[in-house]
């Protein structure tokens, strides 16, 4: 499939997923309000991830940009996405390394497709960085993880 | 004061081992200087002119005697006998090592310290009054408040990577001796109509090379809801501030753009949705942290002293503060003795005011964002002892808000931003007004240097500021009047061409000249300058 905009199940090296990869001919937020049949968007920076939200239940792959690391919009719009009730893939492509993965996955990423593969073994201590967290995310919705404060009222 | 529980701990604990893997994949070329510079600066590291520089965060500004001595033994075993406090009511080493660092965050975790989002793209250290819970004109302390942030903004997984840093501030009275209004958020914790108390929001303001004052966006914000309109302030300045141009990422050049009326209305939508989902920790948080913030036991005893001793008494006048409990008073001790660099204390005065602050303090300390140390509940009996003590150590200066009480940023001796140097600045004129004993004439005299543009001296906030630019290679002061920080908060401007370096305490002299000449009645600096505007000044300088 030509598919020059998003990126392939081959270059996904984290997946917290049980579901099938599929491999989705990836749009733009633009094509993606205006193609009906499209189920794979990609996510740029400088993009309203709001306008989503009336295309969620056809989506099964988003893909979130971030050509620079230091670039932190994607956060907000994957916690968008989730808020909103998307449970499809949420993938954080580009320029991710090491140290964001932590928090990309307290937002609601659930796929990674670095640009550069990383160190599985840092990867690992990364995802496991924060034993407990302070602020509700996605990752205590729906009662799936307690935060500190939780904890301590329990 | 507020202590850790095993949660805070291991949140701390988990910091040191990630900054230290984090070092450890730098050195093994894991990671590029460009991606390693954000995770150091997010823990406290800077690169200055000839050191690494670690920031250590005191947040809202206070410590305990335990938390100070471990203050002061850093600076004697890592730095070189000293430390200097900060605007920002935190504390910096200048001369650290790399290699040393991880250390030195293990060795603060283990006093409940940390050197977290001090410095970055993140929301930094959570500033507050300094007599925060001691005097007595607060409706509440706002300390609470302050840790409930300190706690939502530490680690939040999607505001670490913001276009720019960003300061909270959070205080409880009507006096602000906090700059609230020039942080990106300022909180004022008020009481509404009905009698409940509630969180008013200023957002937008700041310092730097684009000074502005903090709009209202919010009047009451319930204290159920208050991290839920931080998480939605914050939310519309991560997807919309600009990240074209550093100079014009902070939120207040977003709000100034879009304007208050449309910013607040994003932000109320957002506000809406958060409420919805539900971000909020749960109210009995908030009731377990005050807890931690309860008066100590406050006794019964003289209200007044001997103040026979002229010396001891001018100390008294100058730098205690009224306290809620009227057997007490807050404390200053001046970082600004005369000829010194203003906020500089050696490792043993920091050992001596720990000492001090747990024999006569209930074992607290603050840290000023005037860059002083206040022991904020001392009896009144136990003033001479104190004072004698202090002022045996070099720590009695009696001039807060004096114009020899300046703020100065560390400028050129140490900063790689700096166009000029502000500390032998600030030594020179601090010597010229006690020498000629004018000092004591101009009261309340709020002068503030910085050496740059971005004004960590705070310069704009100034009765008197002075800004150190770089002229053609030589270092150049302008001087600005009447900023004030405070809750008649306003910018001050530029008088006029700057100055060299001899030519600008000359001209401190000439306005400081003008005051007097034309003060009426009990008129501060500002308040003259305020009624017969810049004129005189100008005509006295450039006439």
């Amino acid at each position: 499939m030509d598919n020059p905009l998003g990126t392939s199940p081959d270059e996904v090296q984290f997946r917290f997923r049980e579901d099938e990869v599929a491999d989705h001919a990836t749009v733009t937020v633009d094509s993606c309000c205006d193609q009906t049949n499209a189920t794979a968007v990609r996510i740029e920076p400088g993009d309203d991830a709001r306008v989503l939200l009336p295309f969620l239940d056809r989506l099964a792959l988003v893909e979130v940009n971030f050509p620079g690391f230091a670039d932190g919009r994607g956060y907000s719009a994957a916690r968008i996405l989730r808020e909103a009730g998307y449970t499809g893939e949420l993938r954080a492509v580009g320029d991710v390394l090491i140290d964001q993965l932590s928090h990309m996955r307290r937002c609601g990423f659930d796929a990674f497709a670095p640009d550069k593969p990383l160190d599985e073994e840092d990867a690992a201590r990364a995802f496991a960085t924060w034993g407990n967290v302070y602020q509700r995310a996605d990752d205590t919705s729906g009662g799936r993880r307690k935060t500190i404060a939780e904890l301590r009222h329990d | 004061m507020y202590q850790y529980d095993q949660y805070d701990q291991a949140m701390v604990d988990a910091r040191v081992e990630e900054f230290r893997d984090q070092a450890r994949r730098r050195l093994e070329g894991k990671l590029t200087e460009d991606q390693f510079k954000p995770l150091r600066l997010m823990n406290g590291l800077y690169l200055q002119l000839h050191a690494y520089m670690l920031r250590v965060a005191i947040p809202y500004g206070t410590l305990n005697s335990r938390q100070m001595t471990a203050l002061g033994d850093i600076a004697d075993k890592y730095d070189r006998g000293y430390g200097h406090f900060t605007t920002r009511q935190n504390i910096q080493y200048n001369w650290i090592k790399l290699e040393d660092a991880a250390d030195i965050l293990a060795d603060l975790a283990k006093v409940e310290m940390h050197a977290i989002q001090t410095s970055g793209n993140c929301i930094r250290n959570i500033s507050s009054d300094h007599f925060a819970g001691a005097t007595f004109d607060e409706l509440v302390d706002p300390r609470p408040y302050a840790e409930l942030l300190r706690q939502w903004s530490s680690f939040h997984p999607e505001f670490t990577y913001l276009p720019r840093k960003f300061k909270i501030c959070v205080i409880a009275s009507e006096r602000d001796r906090a700059a609230m209004r020039l942080h990106d958020i300022g909180i004022q914790i008020v009481k509404n109509e009905a009698g409940e108390i509630g969180a008013r929001f200023f957002v937008g303001g700041g310092m730097g090379r684009t000074p502005m004052i903090a709009p209202m966006i919010r009047n009451f914000v319930p204290l159920d809801q208050l991290i839920t309109y931080a998480e939605a302030c914050l939310r519309v300045y991560n997807r919309y501030g600009r990240r074209d141009n550093k100079y014009k990422a902070r939120i207040k050049i977003l709000v100034h753009e879009l304007g208050k009326e449309e910013y607040t209305r994003q932000v109320e939508e957002e506000f809406a949705h958060m409420l919805d989902i539900g971000v909020e920790p749960p109210r009995e948080e908030l009731a377990r942290i005050a807890e931690h913030f309860a008066d100590p036991t406050f006794e019964y005893g003289p209200k007044t002293v001997d103040r026979s001793d002229p010396d001891f008494a001018l100390w008294v006048d100058r730098n205690t503060h009224r306290h809620k409990h009227d057997s007490y008073v807050s404390a200053v001790i001046s970082l600004k003795p005369v000829g010194g660099i203003p906020g500089d204390a050696t490792g043993e005065q920091m050992r001596l005011m720990a000492q001090l602050a747990k024999r006569y303090s209930f074992d607290e300390i603050r840290i000023m964002h005037t860059q002083n140390v206040v022991l904020p509940h001392v009896q009144i009996v136990n003033l001479p002892a104190l004072w004698s003590e202090l002022d045996a150590a070099g720590l009695g200066a009696p001039n807060m808000d004096t114009i020899e009480d300046m703020i100065a940023c560390p400028g050129l001796d140490y900063c790689a931003l700096a166009n000029a140097r502000s500390i032998p600045l600030a030594q020179r004129i601090s010597e010229a007004f006690d020498a000629s004993g004018k000092t004591e004439k101009l009261g309340e005299l709020k002068l503030k240097i910085s050496g740059c543009i971005n004004a960590c001296g705070h310069h704009h906030a100034g009765h008197i500021g002075i800004l150190g630019v770089d002229k053609k290679g030589v270092e150049n002061y302008q001087l600005s009047l009447g900023g004030s920080e405070a809750e008649d908060v306003s910018l001050a401007k530029i008088t006029g061409p700057g100055f060299t370096e001899d030519g600008v305490i000359e001209a401190v002299e000439k306005v400081t000249d003008v005051y007097l000449a034309r003060k009426e009645g009990e008129e501060r600096f500002l308040d003259t300058y305020r009624r017969i505007g810049m004129e005189p000044f100008k005509e006295a300088l450039y006439g």
